[in-house]
């Protein structure tokens, strides 16, 4: 037998020949890099972190200054504006979603249709696309400061964005949240008594409305009680401009808006597909049992449908995150645009400032993926 | 109302009153005509077994017993509450009358314990430790005590025919149902399973029984009906049913399972 | 209780054992509370007062929306014209709908670009030889699937490349890739993610499932990097990166720089939509092939990945949908694609009027939403045809 014919030196070979490959076209291009670098003189390294960015940033969480902040302060703007607009992006398309998915398996054909052509457009038209109408077609179509539309609670929309109320808090409004966070301790101490309580005798307690009513009432007692202390910063209308208040930009809005809407259109079809996966004998036999439709739902359905949505339902959320970087387009500054934009345009350290802002969102992505596996390897139906 | 015994009943079980009564029902998938005048009494402790062609309306018959379909002509009375659109007799029904599945239908995401305490806790308002004792009973008595912190996926087709057997009966019904419990098995499980409700039919429960199981049939049915077309073409001890069928459809039927 | 027998009802088996039907009783009509308009409407629509409510709220809101709305897009919209004359206000003109003069208008830009005038037509013949591509391919009774792929996967790049950039010797001038854009930019651009993006998807699916270390690490970093980073990302990566890596005297062009990071990344996602098939089939397959003898390259070449791919078919054409959604993005390394022509036409102050950014967008919604439903739907139909022949 001639060596060749043994897989074991065939898959040596191969692996061998494929490492060679692999080295010398790393060996290549490091080699061109750096020639080319050199040539057009840019600096290597991270040096450029701690020099001073010089430009301004539309909208900040944190202090930044065009004159006296660096590209490492840039970078965690970039940074906590993508995370601030994939958080919010999150929960409200986890929201639109699950009601467009359970809408969609609705008995009343005229909401499952809509559902349905909402779901069918909306997944079919690219994000660009839907982010360019929002920004362009609508919220910078809007009057002007002068015409501003005058909304309820003494707020105000037009092509500069959407301007509310600030909140200001008082004197005594720590323990408004402090009794807050206080009734939220006792509604899980409620929840864990109720359960005990029905194990050991096997009576149940309405846990959904006393939760409720610990969520509301303490902390707007205090409120009361302390004469309101929360005062509003109301925004109001100048001849050129809007003074006071707090402003959501047009450039948020337009990608909160467009991330969510598209987004929540893939997770109705996640949350669909998790509904259907629970079979009809599992509501039937549970029927057939005496329970009652919402304790099937809550104790059945429910618990099945979830470990068929989370895993995808995850990507999805992935998916928001990354498809954030969009905010290019509409001038949000999140880290693709302050980073590979102006960043990278003022330093000129492409290796550097795309490799920084690939390894945030791997991170993000291999980090949740860790997380998911997991989840799944626990939560994974017992089979034979 | 009365019931006139006829000749080669067991007498004892018609002289107590009726579990099921059912006045001409009818029922109709859109323009599918499924049941039609179905009048049919089943006495407490009876043991029916319901046999007929696939398509012939036999699982839609006791599924209308609690309520799993809705039936659109005619009174269904089950132990003594009359079937309406009232949720409250639905649910007092449904309390009293079990029902075990050609699929099990157990729920995979709950140990076979979590399966047979769920309704009783969440139904009867048992406490847990009641309801897992209640549980262990039945699940000794169907012969798997040992499984009963597995899930269902680890269980064989026959023991977890055998654990929705315990499930319902975990709620103490007064009525089973049983539709094809044995057609989704592999044959050498199919015994096991049978066992099962030849123990329970022996016990006085009432048993309505959709199988295609004619030894079974023999073994413990007080009446055998046979459905076709959404009807009850005949019906009679087991003795009389397997020996003398009088319709011409019923041979053809016996006929072609029997060989 | 006591119950009295209904009228009408033929004596039955009632109390009796041996019962034996005389005359079977025959189909009778449902009641109107199944059948009918009456029923259907109950069912549908107002089951219950919560459904009944929303019966009544969405036709309300369908009565304030949909007649506005006709009234933008037909009734007040703008039919013809040559610039923005035709869609401003004037005292006359207090409504203006729609403008589609302007699409009308720009239709030749939207479509071929700066592509020159006299040279057009190789692109109406390119459009041509793709159409006949896909529907050889996909069409599931199409005869000679082998020579099918050949021309998809060969003649048909080549025979494009010739035509759209010039072959000088076949009398085909050459058009420089910045003369390139709108609709057959974006073609070009997502059929070529298409055509790379699937031998090599396959390629690192194979080398995922493999048991070569080496080739398994290099598939798995690969894939599982370029699926955690945003597409944008990976364009910049193309754009300004790949310039550095290869000697100076052969720069890429910016366009084969978007291809070469659209073809990256549809790649990763292509592997794991093939690696998913590949999964999906059960073992026997593989042991019934190595039992007849064959090697691992024929196995997979005749068994394996024909199955593998038929039942994968779906999942591609949906990772092509993706695709396509997403060559939009190439605009942000420079590249004149179909939604770039669009924003360079509507900002053009020939066409400045109120409506016309909307037209704009309600025109490239059109034509994204017309190619992605028409792939989605052929993706549905093949999943149905696979489900129906699974059961046989």
């Amino acid at each position: 037998m001639s060596p060749w014919n043994d897989p074991r030196v065939r898959s040596f070979v191969f692996q061998g020949f494929l490492i060679l490959v692999i080295g010398f076209l790393i060996y290549e291009a490091v080699d061109n890099a750096s020639d080319n670098l050199r040539r057009q003189r840019i600096a290597t390294g991270l040096g450029f972190w701690d020099s001073p960015a010089g430009f301004p940033i539309s909208q900040s969480m944190i202090f930044y200054s065009e004159t006296s902040s660096s590209y490492g302060d840039a970078f965690l703007v970039g940074l906590l504006n993508t995370l601030l607009v994939a958080a919010i992006g999150i929960v409200l398309a986890t929201v639109l979603g699950f009601t467009v998915g359970i809408a969609r398996l609705s008995k009343n054909i005229l909401v499952a249709g809509i559902a349905r052509w909402y779901i069918e457009i909306i997944r079919n038209l690219p994000l660009l696309l839907q982010l360019l109408f929002w920004y362009n077609a609508v919220l910078k179509a809007l009057p002007g400061v002068r015409e501003s539309a005058a909304l309820p609670f003494s707020s105000f929309l037009n092509n500069r964005g959407l301007f509310m109320p600030k909140p200001l808090p008082g004197a005594g409004f720590d323990y408004v949240l402090i009794a807050f966070f206080v009734a939220v301790a006792a509604a899980i101490g409620f929840r864990i008594w109720a359960r005990r309580r029905q194990e050991r005798t096997g009576l149940q307690a309405p846990v959904g409305s006393v939760t409720l009513a610990l969520l509301i009432l303490p902390a707007s007692l205090v409120y009361v009680a302390l004469g309101g202390p929360l005062t509003f910063d109301v925004p109001t209308a100048g001849r050129f401009n809007i003074t006071g208040g707090m402003v959501l930009q047009p450039e948020f809005l337009a990608l909160l808006f467009g991330l969510v809407i598209y987004t929540a259109a893939f997770i109705a079809e996640v949350v669909r597909a998790g509904i259907l996966a629970v079979s009809r004998g599992q509501t039937e036999a549970a029927f057939a049992l005496g329970l009652r439709p919402n304790l099937t739902t809550k104790l059945v359905i429910v618990p099945q449908a979830m470990r068929v949505i989370i895993p995808p339902l995850t990507s999805q959320y992935l998916n928001l995150t990354k498809n954030s970087s969009l905010a290019v387009f509409v001038g949000y500054p999140d880290l693709a645009n302050v980073f590979t934009g102006t960043v990278l345009n003022q330093t000129g350290q492409a290796i550097e400032v795309v490799g920084i802002t690939m390894l945030v969102y791997l991170t993000i992505s291999l980090g949740t993926s860790a997380l998911m596996n997991w989840y799944n390897s626990r939560k994974a139906l017992v089979e034979r | 109302m009365t019931n006139t015994a006829p000749a080669g009943l067991k007498p004892a079980k018609l002289t107590h009153e009726t579990a099921i009564e059912m006045i001409g029902v009818n029922k109709w998938y859109g323009e599918f005509h499924v049941l039609r005048d179905i009048d049919l009494t089943i006495a407490r402790g009876e043991r029916v077994v319901v046999c007929g062609p696939s398509g012939s309306g036999k699982s839609t018959l006791i599924r209308c017993v609690n309520r799993l379909e809705e039936h659109q002509k005619g009174r269904i009375i089950v132990d003594g509450v009359e079937l309406t659109n009232d949720l409250k007799r639905i649910d007092e029904i449904r309390r009293e009358v079990g029902m075990v599945f050609q699929h099990f239908n157990l729920f995979p995401h709950l140990t076979i314990l979590e399966n047979c305490t769920l309704a009783p806790i969440w139904v009867k308002k048992m406490p847990k430790k009641d309801a897992e004792e209640v549980a262990m009973h039945y699940l000794t008595r169907v012969k798997i005590p040992e499984q009963a912190l597995k899930y269902p996926g680890q269980l064989s087709g026959g023991q977890q025919q055998r654990v929705a057997i315990a499930r319902s009966l975990c709620m103490s019904p007064k009525i089973m149902l049983f539709d094809e419990p044995t057609s989704a098995l592999d044959p050498e499980m199919v015994k096991e399973v049978l066992d099962t409700m030849v123990a329970l039919a022996e016990e006085g429960m009432t048993m309505i029984c959709v199988t295609h199981e004619m030894g079974f049939a023999r073994q413990v049915a007080d009446r055998v009906i046979f459905m076709d077309q959404g009807q009850i073409v005949e019906a009679n001890t087991p003795d009389e049913f397997f020996r003398d069928p009088r319709h011409e459809r019923t041979r053809l039927f016996l006929s072609q399972i029997l060989h | 209780m006591t119950v009295t027998e209904p009228p009408g009802v033929a004596p039955g088996n009632r109390g009796n054992a041996d019962f034996v039907r005389s005359a079977m009783a025959p189909a009778a009509k449902p009641p109107s509370s199944e059948v009918g308009a009456i029923a259907w409407l109950r069912h549908n629509l107002f089951t219950g007062p919560l459904n009944t409510l929303l019966t009544i709220g969405l036709v309300l809101l369908g009565y304030w929306t949909i007649p506005p709305l006709v009234d933008y897009l037909f009734i007040d919209a703008v039919w013809t014209g040559s610039d923005r004359e035709a869609c401003i206000y004037t005292a006359e003109r207090t409504k203006v709908g729609a403008c589609w003069a302007f699409v009308v208008d720009r239709a030749a830009f939207f479509t071929y670009g700066f592509y020159p005038l006299a040279e057009r037509w190789r692109i109406d013949v390119f459009f041509v030889l793709l159409v006949i591509g896909i529907v050889w391919l996909l069409h599931l009774r199409a005869p000679r699937k082998d020579l099918a792929a050949i021309y998809g996967f060969v003649f048909l790049p080549v025979a494009s490349f010739l035509l759209l950039s010039g072959t000088p010797s076949l009398g085909l001038p050459t058009v420089p890739t910045n003369l390139w854009g709108g609709m057959m930019v974006s073609v070009v651009v997502s059929a070529v993610g298409i055509v790379v993006s699937l031998p090599l998807g396959i390629l690192l699916a194979l080398g995922r499932r493999s048991n070569m270390p080496a080739a398994k690490l290099f598939c798995v970093i690969f894939i599982e990097f370029v699926r955690g980073v945003p597409l944008i990302t990976v364009l910049f990566m193309a754009s300004v990166m790949l310039p550095l890596f290869v000697p100076d005297y052969m720069q890429p062009d910016k366009l084969l720089r978007a291809l070469v990071g659209i073809a990256l990344f549809a790649s990763a996602y292509m592997a794991e939509v093939v690696r998913a098939g590949l999964q999906a089939l059960p073992k026997g397959q593989y042991e019934g092939a190595m039992s007849l003898g064959l090697g691992w390259g024929q196995m997979m070449r005749l068994i394996i990945l024909p199955q593998a791919l038929k039942i994968t078919i779906p999942n591609i054409v949906n990772t092509y949908i993706g695709l396509f959604k997403d060559t939009t993005l190439v605009v942000i390394v420079g590249i004149f694609d179909f939604l770039k022509a669009i924003e360079a036409s509507r900002i053009d102050p020939t066409w400045a009027a109120p409506t016309v950014s909307t037209t704009g967008y309600i025109y490239a919604s059109i034509f994204y939403f017309f190619c992605c439903y028409a792939m989605s739907a052929y993706a549905r139909s093949v999943e149905r045809r696979l489900a129906v022949a699974d059961k046989r």
